[in-house]
């Protein structure tokens, strides 16, 4: 026997930091179109290489090709790339709000809009979202009004949330989107427990939750798993897998797996890779999702890959942690170019209606924010009464709660 | 008091169809203490029915089903295990009606057993409730016998918010007076063993002077509170015993009025001393009642240390020095 040599403890670190060449070699992505489409009802044993590979749709030429093709019309297309715009309008104006100090925060999707844009369109009204803070996309494509967004963002007189939380943590149940935690991956068990509430009530509704790369390491994520796989839950468990969380890669909460998606093998939960850059492969899989959830065929876990192209929030700097080039390298893309360039390939879209699409927006957005504002930003203008506080902390406010307001002065 | 706890299971649940109830074994086998056995043959699996060993699952998975609209009442096998769900409680299920404006809520029911003087060790004897009561949008419940058991369950679950609802395992099976080398009594010939088969609550926040007296106050719940009874009677002290029932929202009115008659005080509970729910009592007295005292208030609590296996009667705040700190306070 040799003597056993000293051990060296392994920490992942991405291959590319500030300075370094990005290199996405390593990352096999296959032909758009290439990836089978299952049956609903396969065996998740027997459909396994779903979550190696990854569903893609759009190809380098613009077109739809492949299984998971043709089920969206141009006009759905029209309005996909809309909400898509729409929101990308709407982070550039809050981003410089954010900036001109009328409020404090913000996180902003850039790159990341199809996620959360096309799998809304997948889903019913009346379906429960359990989101981060990085899927206001279902809201924009909810048709949830973008002045409320912005009346939570400047915590003003309008606020809906009575400027209890941090900016972007929305909540609006009318629009089946559940309030946001900055506790991460707590959703993501308490959207099994809906599923499982709406089994229990007989219900046709189906849950989704939401959890990024980083967050798959919390417990809640487990749990989540081991519920929704033993109940077999309607709920769609979306993993965004962005790359990075703030300037952790996303190998830290990888580890030794292949896959985020690989993941869901254990738990005996179909498990799919999608093209996150790719508005129709999100949509075509958010949709097979829910066929299997609203069968009664139980849960899913998806992996959206993407890549975050801005900061995790206006509090960090990305080009402290990551090469400034590794977005330009990026090798899916960018989401509303590749709509764009497939709605004017099948002869539905023109770079003039996209001007013109890109200044109704800006106007809308424009007017939205003018409407916000008169309602009071952090800094300056009405506010939330300081009396808000105190309610809603209980249903009937306890006395020891009323002596406090009352020593606070309201 | 077991018996109590499952009937106001039963009563909940045909009452209200939203109620499910489930935890680990709580299904089939009806609970490891057996308070919540039968329900699944009476109702179905789909309203109660077991759940993995995840206590964060289990709290997590109970405020989606809040959200939806539905009435979770979850067992955690030991409040020594919450410890995984607290987050879900704290930052969950705690704040969920202020952080989202009244849009979602989550009228729950946390139950666990609490407390030892069963030779439960560190692991299964604990007494947390000093976690819960720091916690903005909690409530807190601990009953000391079957009755109020019986009626403060039937309230937690009818109150609109999240509830912790602590059950004093060494009182499953009957009062305690503390005197751990004397036979187990049950609550068969107590007088508030004797609990009625129909509906009815206790309410919430309102605490019950279990003795009247005159000559010091004592506070206490769950198990402490017979302990205190019988130390008050061996030592021939007339002491005011006042059951608090509710810690949060604390019935404060009735601590006030009777710290103010008697002037002297003395808090005890079973968890650790330091940073305890005594040190919280013992402050809104000082506040409310300081000139009315003639004597420092005196904790009688376990030990700073763990739940010890062996030492278990050293570490219990028994009759002798609950006698003990009588005598002190009536010293000052």
């Amino acid at each position: 026997m040799t003597a056993p040599r000293p051990l060296s403890l392994h920490v992942p670190e991405p291959g590319c930091r500030p300075g370094d060449t990005p290199d996405f070699s390593d990352f096999e992505i296959p032909r758009a179109g290439a990836v089978r489409r299952p049956a609903i009802d396969e065996a998740p044993e027997d459909m396994r290489d779903m979550a190696f590979s990854v569903v893609r749709v759009l190809n380098k030429a613009g077109e739809a090709v492949g299984p998971w093709a043709g089920l969206l019309d141009a006009e759905a297309l029209r309005k996909g790339l809309r909400h898509m715009m729409t929101l990308r309008q709407f982070d550039e104006r809050m981003l410089k709000a954010q900036r001109q100090g009328k409020t404090s925060f913000y996180m902003q999707h850039l790159g990341e809009e199809a996620v959360s844009c096309a799998f809304r369109m997948a889903l019913e009204d009346g379906d429960m979202h359990f989101p981060t803070y990085r899927q206001a996309g279902l809201l924009i494509a909810g048709g949830y009004p973008m002045t409320d967004m912005m009346n939570q963002i400047y915590s003003n007189a309008a606020d809906p949330l009575k400027g209890r939380q941090l900016p972007v943590m929305y909540s609006a149940r009318d629009h089946g989107f559940f309030t946001i935690s900055g506790n991460l991956g707590t959703q993501f068990i308490q959207a099994v427990g809906w599923a499982m509430a709406s089994a229990i009530s007989n219900d046709t509704r189906i849950a989704a939750g939401w959890i990024g790369d980083g967050s798959t390491s919390e417990s809640d994520f487990h749990a989540a798993m081991v519920f929704a796989s033993s109940y077999k839950a309607p709920v769609i468990l979306n993993i965004v897998n962005n790359q990075w969380a703030i300037s952790t890669f996303q190998g830290m909460a990888r580890g030794g797996a292949v896959t985020f998606a690989a993941r869901g093998h254990g738990f005996g939960i179909p498990s799919i890779r999608v093209d996150g850059n790719d508005y129709l492969a999100v949509h075509a899989v958010a949709s097979w999702a829910a066929e299997r959830a609203r069968s009664g065929l139980g849960p899913t876990l998806i992996e959206h890959v993407t890549y975050r192209a801005g900061g995790h929030s206006t509090s960090d700097d990305p080009s402290a942690y990551r090469s400034k080039e590794e977005f330009s390298a990026w090798p899916l893309g960018e989401p509303i170019d590749r709509l764009k360039r497939h709605l004017v390939t099948i002869g539905e879209w023109s770079e003039e209606r996209h001007t013109q699409a890109l200044a109704e927006i800006t106007d809308e957005v424009r007017a939205c924010q003018k409407q916000a504002e008169a309602n009071g930003t952090l800094i300056s203008g009405r506010k939330p009464s300081p009396r808000a506080m105190f309610d809603d902390v209980y249903a009937e406010m306890p006395p020891h709660l009323q002596r406090q307001r009352q020593e606070a002065g309201f | 008091m077991i018996e109590a706890i499952r009937n106001a299971h039963d009563l909940a649940m045909e009452r209200d169809k939203r109620v499910v109830v489930f935890g680990e074994d709580v299904g089939y086998f009806g609970g490891v203490f057996r308070c919540t056995a039968g329900l699944q043959k009476k109702y179905g699996s789909n309203r109660c029915f077991d759940a993995p060993i995840s206590e964060n699952g289990i709290v997590g998975a109970a405020v989606g089903m809040c959200a939806y609209g539905l009435k979770p009442v979850v067992e955690i096998q030991f409040a020594d295990y919450m410890y995984p769900a607290y987050d879900q409680i704290v930052s969950e299920a705690a704040r969920m009606r202020h952080r989202s404006a009244g849009q979602f809520t989550c009228p729950m029911v946390i139950r666990m057993p609490t407390g030892g003087g069963i030779f439960g060790g560190q692991t299964h004897s604990q007494s947390p409730e000093a976690l819960f009561t720091h916690v903005a949008g909690l409530k807190v419940v601990v009953p000391s016998n079957p009755r109020d058991a019986k009626g403060l369950l039937l309230a937690a679950i009818e109150d609109p918010d999240p509830v912790i609802f602590l059950e004093p395992k060494r009182l499953y099976n009957g009062p305690f007076d503390g005197h751990h080398d004397r036979p187990v009594v049950s609550w068969k010939n107590h007088e508030l063993g004797d609990v009625s088969e129909d509906y009815f609550t206790v309410p919430l926040g309102k605490a019950k002077i279990r003795r009247e007296g005159s000559a010091l106050t004592v506070l206490a719940y769950g198990t402490m509170v017979f302990v205190a009874q019988a130390a008050a009677e061996e030592a021939g002290v007339d002491a005011e015993i006042i059951d608090l029932r509710t810690l949060l929202p604390l019935d404060l009115e009735t601590i006030e009025a009777s710290v103010k008659k008697t002037g002297r005080c003395v808090i005890i509970h079973e968890a650790t001393k330091t940073s305890g729910f005594g040190a919280e009592l013992s402050a809104v007295v000082q506040e409310s009642c300081f000139y009315h005292l003639e004597a420092p208030i005196v904790r009688v609590t376990g030990w700073d240390t763990p739940y010890p296996h062996a030492q278990e009667w050293t570490y219990f705040p028994g009759p002798e020095r609950i006698k003990r700190a009588f005598a002190q306070v009536l010293e000052g």
